[in-house]
């Protein structure tokens, strides 16, 4: 693995968010101010415009510049905890690239994005998603599950979490403001991780599953 | 979607390059990162705000003499990023310090914070939650800071000029902060230009009782009634915040959203004096107009802010800048 992983990830990442545009944005309209998926959007498409550099690059150091990248473009909530992500994952020590130091690698990186965020589970967020994922990336990658059953354990695990949201109040962040106006919303910065982690797995598993019959679905129950 | 627009994508800078031009005796623009600075340069504390553009003339209409010394923009209703944040430091820090001015939001917050973090000037930040609507709880992310902010700039940003130094300022910040409050009210809402959708539908025979500056709903929804009883909803919110004494003096601001005609923001002036002066408070100090919109967003916010002597002083202090100018 090296930046042209890294790449990889972040054009699954950009068709995927790029493919549920519309209804990321009326799941933020909803509960949020709109701007999610656009902040989203943009944030990729500069990592897409330093393709030469990030290529380049070993695994941690493409992650290192993504997150200064992303740093500087996203701005709003998803700027700073997008980029601890990256930089908590960048900075793991890992003598060698397998599953048990990629597992500890995102779990770092979701604890400095908690932390950045002040965020855990139950609040409404992506963290209810990405939280999750990194428990169960983790207890599987310490057992003898094959790698078919592993992407598809945390794929589950994204979609339970990011329905999870649907019922919860929010604490943190813009939807915070409306109290218990913002149950019965799916998490906009939940359902865009959800859709992330999901085509990150199934590019890992060579299959490209389209999941456009799921975008409008899940825009309906939350409305 | 109707705006002036060439493209949702260049909106932002479109109309940084016009403010720039337009006031280029008062604001330089600076590109990559974006930051906006105060052409006259002096020795004392820097004030820096930011945010989310769409708010206009909030901040970069606020740069110049007895207000801020840097705003840094956002995309429309986003946060700006850290590295404009150091950047504007570094422009306008002249050995004295930087005081960042930053509204209540999860966003502004950590973008401030993470600039903060990565900055070796001497640097202090202050948080301003105004907004009433939103109940403070330690569950959430807490009062939303809105028009008050406006305040919190002329006030600080007198009280730099003076010579104060740095805890100076942040605890003047803290201050005027503590004796503010506003809330809004919205009659119809705004279309974000890269939605091109209204954030939220809202009947005609509806209004949003306390809104927030993005079209986040606010308490709850209402029948549209008479600009008295609205007055009086707000009214009765701010003043169970602040609970003034009797005789006190205040500074009433009544600001526009966006769309709502300045003559109406009088009218809604005239009853909000009435009805402080029939509970004892007398307004002393007033501003009228649109200084924290919400784009194109019909409707508007009361704010008091509780005066003293001091705060007179600073609030009638001089100011030369694109949006507030006096004394000068």
């Amino acid at each position: 693995m090296n930046g042209k992983s890294v790449m990889e990830c972040v054009d699954a990442a950009h068709a995927v968010i790029e493919q549920h545009r519309d209804e990321i944005a009326q799941l933020d309209q909803a509960i949020g101010d709109g701007d999610h998926v656009f902040n989203l959007l943009r944030g990729l498409e500069a990592l897409i415009e330093l393709r030469p550099q990030i290529e380049g690059l070993e695994f941690q150091p493409a992650l290192s510049l993504s997150a200064s990248k992303l740093l500087s473009t996203i701005g709003g909530s998803s700027g700073p905890l997008l980029a601890s992500l990256l930089m908590g994952m960048a900075k793991t020590p890992a003598p060698e690239l397998n599953s048990s130091s990629l597992a500890a690698m995102f779990k770092s990186g979701v604890a400095m994005m908690a932390a950045r965020g002040k965020a855990g589970v139950g609040e409404k967020t992506m963290l209810d998603v990405l939280i999750p994922v990194s428990e169960t990336f983790e207890e599987l990658t310490s057992t003898h599950v094959s790698s078919d059953q592993l992407l598809s354990a945390i794929k589950t695990r994204a979609e339970d979490g990011m329905l999870a949201t649907r019922e919860m109040i929010a604490t943190k962040g813009r939807a915070s403001f409306l109290g218990e106006r913002a149950v019965g919303h799916i998490d906009p910065g939940a359902r865009s991780s959800q859709l992330i982690i999901t085509a990150i797995c199934d590019l890992v598993a060579g299959r490209h599953e389209s999941r456009a019959s799921d975008a409008l679905e899940y825009a309906g129950r939350g409305a | 979607m109707k705006k002036f627009i060439n493209t949702p994508a260049t909106y932002l800078m479109d109309s940084l390059n016009g403010f720039a031009a337009a006031h280029a005796d008062l604001v330089t623009l600076h590109l990559e990162p974006l930051v906006l600075t105060r052409r006259e340069r002096q020795s004392k504390v820097a004030l820096i705000s930011g945010g989310g553009s769409g708010h206009e003339p909030l901040h970069a209409g606020f740069i110049g003499h007895g207000m801020l010394d840097a705003a840094c923009p956002g995309q429309v209703f986003t946060s700006p990023t850290p590295d404009q944040m150091i950047a504007a430091a570094e422009l306008v820090d002249t050995g004295a310090g930087v005081l960042f001015i930053v509204k209540n939001y999860s966003g502004d917050k950590m973008n401030f914070e993470m600039a903060a973090e990565m900055l070796s000037t001497s640097n202090a930040t202050v948080i301003i939650n105004d907004d009433v609507a939103v109940e403070n709880s330690s569950f959430t992310t807490g009062r939303r800071g809105v028009a008050g902010t406006v305040i919190v700039e002329k006030i600080v940003g007198a009280l730099a000029e003076t010579g104060a130094n740095l805890e100076d300022c942040r605890l003047m910040a803290e201050h005027v902060n503590s004796r503010l409050a506003s809330m809004g009210v919205a009659l119809k809402s705004c279309i974000v230009p890269a939605a091109g959708t209204p954030t939220f539908n809202l009947p005609d025979d509806e209004i949003e009782i306390g809104v927030g500056i993005h079209g986040e709903p606010g308490r709850r929804r209402s029948p549209m009634a008479s600009a008295s009883s609205i007055v009086a909803e707000l009214l009765g919110a701010i003043l169970a915040d602040l609970k003034p004494e009797a005789g006190v003096e205040v500074l009433l601001l009544v600001n526009g959203l966006g769309a709502t005609p300045v003559s109406e923001l009088y009218l809604l002036f005239n009853d909000a004096r009435c009805q402080l002066e029939q509970r004892g408070l007398r307004v002393s100090r007033s501003l009228v107009g649109n200084y924290t919109t919400a784009l194109e967003m019909a409707g508007a916010s009361i704010t008091l802010c509780l005066l003293s002597k001091e705060l007179t002083a600073l609030w009638d202090a001089p100011v030369h800048t694109a949006a507030l100018r006096w004394g000068v």
